[in-house]
């Protein structure tokens, strides 16, 4: 039967088969794909262990919703949309695209499986699919080549625009779709015109419209584009495949892994070697990165997969106050220093310090670990663990800020970072003697046991302002008829903000202390109004009754009666609850904290549009307040700002630190009598019923 | 024979310093029937007038001229007066940078005790000296005791004793330059690097508002730039706001600072350490303001108001704002 | 260049409260945490740099008890190689002529090319450093802020004076200088750091290894007592609400010429 039009297997030019060519494209393309890939993953091995091998169930959900179902795309709705489609396009392609190499080769070749319905099942929805990537590519260049959306926006000091890197991939992608549904089309068309039974196709796809604007060509011309667009696909196919490790398009190869080997433990830090114990540290010659190579595998997988996309960046707190730090840059300019330091021509490049190279000290001393960036990242690239083991790289080396020496010291000496001294630890609860009269506190130092440990904490214990707050929190586990005790003297700070900022030792040595004194008072749960020391006995400390933040026993309380509330007024007041980092984000605690406030009658209460998972760092805690970092306006100034704008004139908040950066901010923007901040545990305080 | 106590003169360009007219209220407080000389170490015109200006106020003033020591290099002055003075001689010099360079030196080479910052006396029980000393920056005094009559080697902490103005001493200049052997030492002045003026010199404001550690960080320093605007003042700082860089070392008022003398001095968040207050010259009306009721500064200020400066300063700045 | 550093081991004012205890016979040091002088800690940050620029090595030393070993230790964490306590029973109520003679026993023992010192110390006096220069017969220069090396036998260096200037001077080797706060900044010093030096053999040196009578250390001045003075009157302090205080100040200052209109 004669061929409706001669296939590529089976065509010749100039007298050539060109069949030859189906054979050696794909070799050179695999060849060259084989060696660019087997270049980029030289650096991992000269890389640091990490462990995340187990656990595979939970890795495998993960995989199906982060990567499969694209979960977190939809939070920026216009690209994610976009990005679902190029995404899903490309998987029901793949089956496509991979038959299309060897139909090249061997004429009318088809997937086991797929010939009879299903295949035709299949290439209808491929055809869908191809047209809905072309749409989606076509719309994707138009954002970035008329709309330039702020965030792919490349500042100077990082170099030039990206602009041209993503249209040209914009365009192979769209060459990719076009000619595929031109070798279609053409087909399909000349199938017409010799008046054959055409394959049939979706109608309104791409290939439809060639097959239905393709009929009034001569066969020969169907003939010649029949084929060119199957070499021209070919071509751009193993490009395409090429280009892919040569820049942000390498998360299309390792995006599946990035997402099979994410972290699963959120708020934790990696430890400063996966395989050492921290019994061992002392024996390690060097902490912490300082090279490229002390990267662990997965954090070079990391800066490969970043897609360049900002989304990161755009919710940094650090970024939008002009801080020197953008995450997308971190990843961005790792990832360049890898490609040139392992070129794919001539010999490794001899490794650099990071500090003073790719990165500046300010730059990764600016981080809040607030964790906005990780929760945006569709592709679980981590941050913060390669900002602490950044800075345990410059505090092995001593390259401290000055700034923030004083407080290392002090927390070294004197358990806190102002240098007070053990023995007033608990002075919040003892030397008011009309507190003490009012609110019985069961100190643990001098032995003794409390079902309950009261877990309060350097800030809460020091800080005039916070003593407050820790008063009420205080009458609270009273009301609520909690057996609970404070450790006073023996309590040392939970060092949080120590182990974050690089000081592992430091933090090893707080975190022995403490959990001798915690297990030695037998409590049999933990309680604590600090966010950070929450996290820091969740998931930093182990063999620890289990944690609780103190919202989680005023909304028990309230539930059961214990605590009863009266509205009282309130007229005017409109209340915001600002989301602690490290009781939000990291720790998923968005609703209790909510209930509680609601659970005022007749309580007005607004969201901020950045709210729960998108919460915006106040400013950061521990260390972080010590700190003089280069900015262009504080954190805390934005988010006053936020509340304003939502129409809150109280803001809520759940962390001695967020405390301490509101009420700063709102002094700072001048908004003293227009702004309030109060604490959650304040506010319960005052409403309660007596 | 009464004890004799020197007094080193510092001068400048001619003019002898402050702790002159100050060291003869010391000397008199150390001992009452002490013979007082004053010592002039320099050279030419400059030496001259200084030793006549300090003849108004000494009765007994020793000349020490020498080309090598035109610019006073403590290594060289301390052989000089090594030379000159008698081994039992007790001798003031003030602590400050040529202070701090030429006396513990001096004492070692007299062979003499050593009272270093001295603040007060408290009495003299024969030859045993009893003095006042701070420790610990200042939280503490002590009183230290020592053995004067082999000579000692003490030094005064610049302004701790109320000058005495008057000029009627009419003293007599002896001339000692000839006891002076080699002033020869491994020490050589280059020259003095003058500190950049900046854009504002405080040494000539009527009034300052001067902040400190108070302040707590640098973006806060606009409520200060405001209350100075408000008020037609001039913006000054301690030393800790210089340290971290938050303004110039032109506008730091201090012993290792700018010395001011302004009609009104606003100390806000500042603690009052005596180096600080040290630059503060003539008798400003000072007022202090600090969210530690036990700072120091309350103990020289004229009015005193406790208060957290975040807040108080833009209040105030309002309020003056509101009278125009 | 070889250099020793004089350090201290004192109570750090920023992590302590210091009083006055109830006899008036010392401070308060019961509670008290102890860290090596700050002045010190600059003046080995300057030397180790010194070291790093032209060769040599740098020793840190002090006069003490075993308990002062703790801050020998930190600054060879921080970079020193070699440390070395003077510690004797005779040394220990020493004032500061004394700890200078102590110093320059432990001095000839060696071959030092620079020796420096903190500016001052708790007791804020300033003087081992001068007295040390004088009883080595070399030369001496106090609050210095820049050092500079010009070869072998001369460095340059600025101290820092009146006004914010900055007086520059020659100095032969060997010298003696008393370093200021601010000339650099001084590398930090963790709990790892320490522990790496942990087990480094710090020579101890008493009156008979230094060849000292301990008469010539018995103190000329000594410390009768510590108190704290009578306040006196102190200021005016303006109460009320925030209203009338800066009612009152403003009436103050506009009578004392301090608002221009």
């Amino acid at each position: 039967m004669e061929p409706v039009l001669i296939s590529p297997a089976k065509a010749s030019i100039l007298g050539i088969p060109t069949v030859i060519f189906s054979v050696l494209i794909p070799i050179a393309g695999v060849a060259l794909f084989a060696y660019i890939m087997a270049k980029r993953v030289a650096p991992l091995v000269f890389s640091n262990p990490d462990f995340r091998f187990d656990r595979i169930p939970e890795r495998i959900k993960g995989v199906l919703k982060l990567w499969l179902a694209q979960w977190k795309q939809p939070r920026y709705m216009l690209a994610g949309v976009i990005h679902i489609m190029l995404f899903a396009g490309f998987i029901i392609l793949s089956i496509r695209s991979s038959s299309l190499v060897i139909v090249g080769i061997h004429d009318g070749f088809v997937f086991p499986g797929l010939k009879g319905t299903l295949g035709h099942v299949y290439n209808f929805f491929k055809d869908y699919a191809a047209t809905m990537v072309l749409i989606a590519a076509l719309m994707a260049a138009y954002r970035r080549a008329i709309v330039k959306p702020k965030r792919y926006d490349v500042p100077k000091k990082y170099g030039k625009p990206h602009t041209g890197e993503a249209l040209f991939v914009l365009a192979m992608i769209s060459g990719l779709m076009i000619t595929e549904s031109l070798f279609e089309g053409t087909m399909a068309a000349a199938a017409v015109k010799k008046g054959f039974e055409a394959e049939f196709i979706a109608p309104l796809t791409l290939a439809w419209i060639f097959k239905v604007s393709m009929t009034v060509l001569p066969i020969g011309s169907l003939q010649a584009t029949h084929v060119i667009a199957y070499y021209l696909h070919d071509i751009i196919f193993f490009s395409f495949l090429c280009f892919l490790p040569m820049g942000k398009h390498f998360h299309v190869i390792t995006s599946l892994f990035n997402v099979y080997f994410m972290k699963l433990d959120k708020g934790t830090v990696k430890p400063v070697k996966w395989g050492v114990a921290d019994d061992k540290l002392d024996e390690l010659k060097s902490f912490g990165v300082k090279k490229f190579e002390d990267f662990t595998w997965k954090h070079m997988l990391d800066f490969y997969s970043c897609a360049d996309c900002g989304r990161c960046s755009d919710h940094c707190p650090a970024n939008a106050v002009g801080r020197p730090l953008s995450p997308r840059f971190i990843s961005i300019k790792a990832r360049d220093y890898a490609f040139s330091h392992y070129p794919l021509r001539g010999p490794l490049k001899a490794s650099e310090p990071l500090i003073g190279g790719i990165f500046e000290e300010d730059e990764i001393w600016s981080c809040t670990t607030c964790g906005a960036c990780e929760e945006e990242c569709p592709l679980m690239i981590e941050y913060i663990d390669k900002m602490v083991d950044l800075r345990r790289g410059m505090v092995d080396d001593g390259n401290v800020p000055q700034s923030l020496q004083k407080p290392l010291s002090a927390l070294e000496k004197r358990g806190n970072p102002w240098g007070k001294m053990e023995k007033k630890r608990a002075e919040w609860a003892f030397k008011d003697k009309a507190f003490q009269a009012a609110c019985p506190v069961k100190l643990l130092e001098n032995g003794g046991n409390a079902e309950t440990l009261f877990f309060v904490d350097s800030i809460s214990s020091y800080d005039d302002r916070i003593i407050q707050i820790t008063q009420s929190a205080a009458r609270l586990l009273n009301a609520a008829g909690v057996d609970f005790g404070v450790l006073g003297r023996l309590e040392k700070d939970a060092g949080h903000e120590a182990r974050r900022f690089g000081e592992e030792m430091l933090f090893q040595s707080l975190k022995e202390e403490n959990t001798e004194a915690i297990l030695a008072s037998g409590a049999q749960r933990i309680v604590t109004a600090d966010p950070h020391a929450y996290n820091a006995l969740k998931k930093d400390y182990k063999g620890l009754p289990p944690v609780y933040h103190i919202s989680e026993f005023i909304a028990e309380a309230i539930r059961s009666g214990k605590i009863r509330l009266n509205g009282n007024g309130d007229t005017g007041k409109v209340y915001t609850y600002h989301d602690p980092c490290y009781l939000g984000r990291h720790n998923n605690l968005y609703d209790i904290p909510r209930d509680v406030l609601d659970a005022i009658p007749g309580i007005r209460r607004v969201e901020m549009e950045k709210s729960r998972d998108r919460s915006f760092c106040c400013g950061g805690g521990g260390l972080m307040l010590f700190y003089e970092p280069i900015e262009e306006q504080r954190m805390g100034q934005l988010r006053v700002e936020m509340a304003k704008t939502a129409g809150a004139n109280i803001i809520v908040t759940a962390c001695p630190f967020c405390m301490v950066n509101m009420e700063d901010a709102i002094k700072t923007s001048g908004l003293e009598g227009e702004m309030e901040a109060i604490d959650l545990v304040e506010l319960i305080d005052r409403h309660r019923a007596v | 024979m009464s004890r004799q106590v020197f007094a080193y003169i510092i001068h400048k360009n001619g003019k002898p310093d402050d702790t002159a007219l100050e060291f003869v209220t010391t000397a008199r407080k150390l001992d009452p029937n002490a013979e007082v000389i004053g010592v002039v170490v320099g050279s030419g015109a400059d030496l001259d007038a200084a030793a006549g200006e300090a003849a108004k106020s000494y009765t007994s003033v020793w000349k020490i001229d020498n080309a090598a020591l035109a610019y006073p290099l403590a290594d060289g002055v301390r052989k000089a007066l090594v030379s000159v003075l008698p081994q039992n001689a007790v001798i003031l010099i003030p602590h400050e940078h040529f202070g701090l360079d030429l006396a513990p030196g001096l004492a070692v080479k007299l062979d003499s005790p050593y009272l270093p910052d001295v603040v007060d006396f408290a009495g003299l029980n024969g030859d045993t000296l009893t003095a006042i000393r701070q420790e610990f920056s200042g939280m503490v005094s002590t009183h230290v005791a020592c053995d004067i009559a082999a000579g000692a080697v003490i030094t005064v902490r610049p302004g701790a004793f109320a000058p005495d103005e008057s000029t009627a001493a009419a003293g007599t200049i002896t001339d000692k330059s000839g006891d002076v052997g080699d002033v020869a030492v491994g020490r050589r002045y280059l020259e003095t690097l003058v500190a950049e003026v900046g854009d504002v010199d405080i040494t000539k404001s009527e009034i300052l508002v001067s902040v400190g550690r108070g302040i707590e960080d640098q973006d806060n320093l606009e409520i200060v730039h405001d209350l100075a605007k408000a008020m037609g003042a001039d913006v000054s700082c301690s030393r800790p706001i210089v340290d971290a860089k938050w303004l110039e070392k032109s506008r730091q008022v201090g012993t290792s600072g700018q010395t001011v003398s302004p009609k009104v001095y606003l100390a806000c968040g500042i603690s009052g350490s005596f180096q600080h207050m040290g630059g503060i010259k003539g008798a400003p009306f000072i007022v202090a303001i600090n969210k530690n009721p036990k700072a120091p500064i309350f103990q020289v200020a004229d009015v005193g108001i406790v208060a957290d400066i975040l807040e108080f300063l833009p209040e105030l700045t309002e309020a003056i704002g509101e009278a125009k | 260049m070889e250099i020793l550093v004089c350090v201290k081991r004192v109570p750090d004012t920023s992590e302590n409260e210091i009083q006055v205890n109830g006899k008036g016979t010392d401070i308060e040091r019961d509670d008290l945490v102890y860290s090596v002088n700050e002045w010190d800690n600059y003046a080995v940050e300057e030397a180790i740099q010194i070291r790093d620029r032209v060769g040599g090595t740098v020793t840190v030393v002090t006069v003490g008890d075993d308990e002062s070993e703790e801050v020998l230790r930190r600054e060879m964490a921080m970079g020193a190689d070699n440390g070395i306590l003077l510690s004797d029973p005779a040394f220990e109520n020493a004032d500061g002529r004394g700890i200078a003679t102590i110093l320059k026993t432990a001095v000839e023992k060696g071959r030092y090319d620079l020796i420096l010192t903190g500016a001052q110390a708790d007791d804020g006096a300033g003087q081992v450093g001068g007295m040390l220069a004088a009883m080595l017969d070399v030369p001496y220069a106090s609050l210095v802020n820049v050092i500079e090396v010009l070869d072998d036998k001369k460095i340059k260096v600025g101290r820092e004076i009146a006004g914010g200037n900055q007086e520059m001077n020659e100095m032969t080797l060997p010298c003696v200088l008393s370093i200021q706060t601010g000339i650099n900044e001084p590398r930090y010093v963790g709990i790892r750091g320490i522990r790496k030096v942990a087990s480094v053999e710090i020579p101890t040196m008493g009156a008979r290894d230094l060849g000292l009578d301990p008469a010539a250390v018995a103190p000329k001045v000594k410390r009768l007592d510590y108190f704290v003075p009578d306040m006196g009157e102190g200021a005016e302090m303006l109460t009320g609400s925030t209203e009338e205080i800066i009612e009152k100040l403003m009436e103050l200052l506009k009578a004392k010429g301090g608002i221009k209109s």
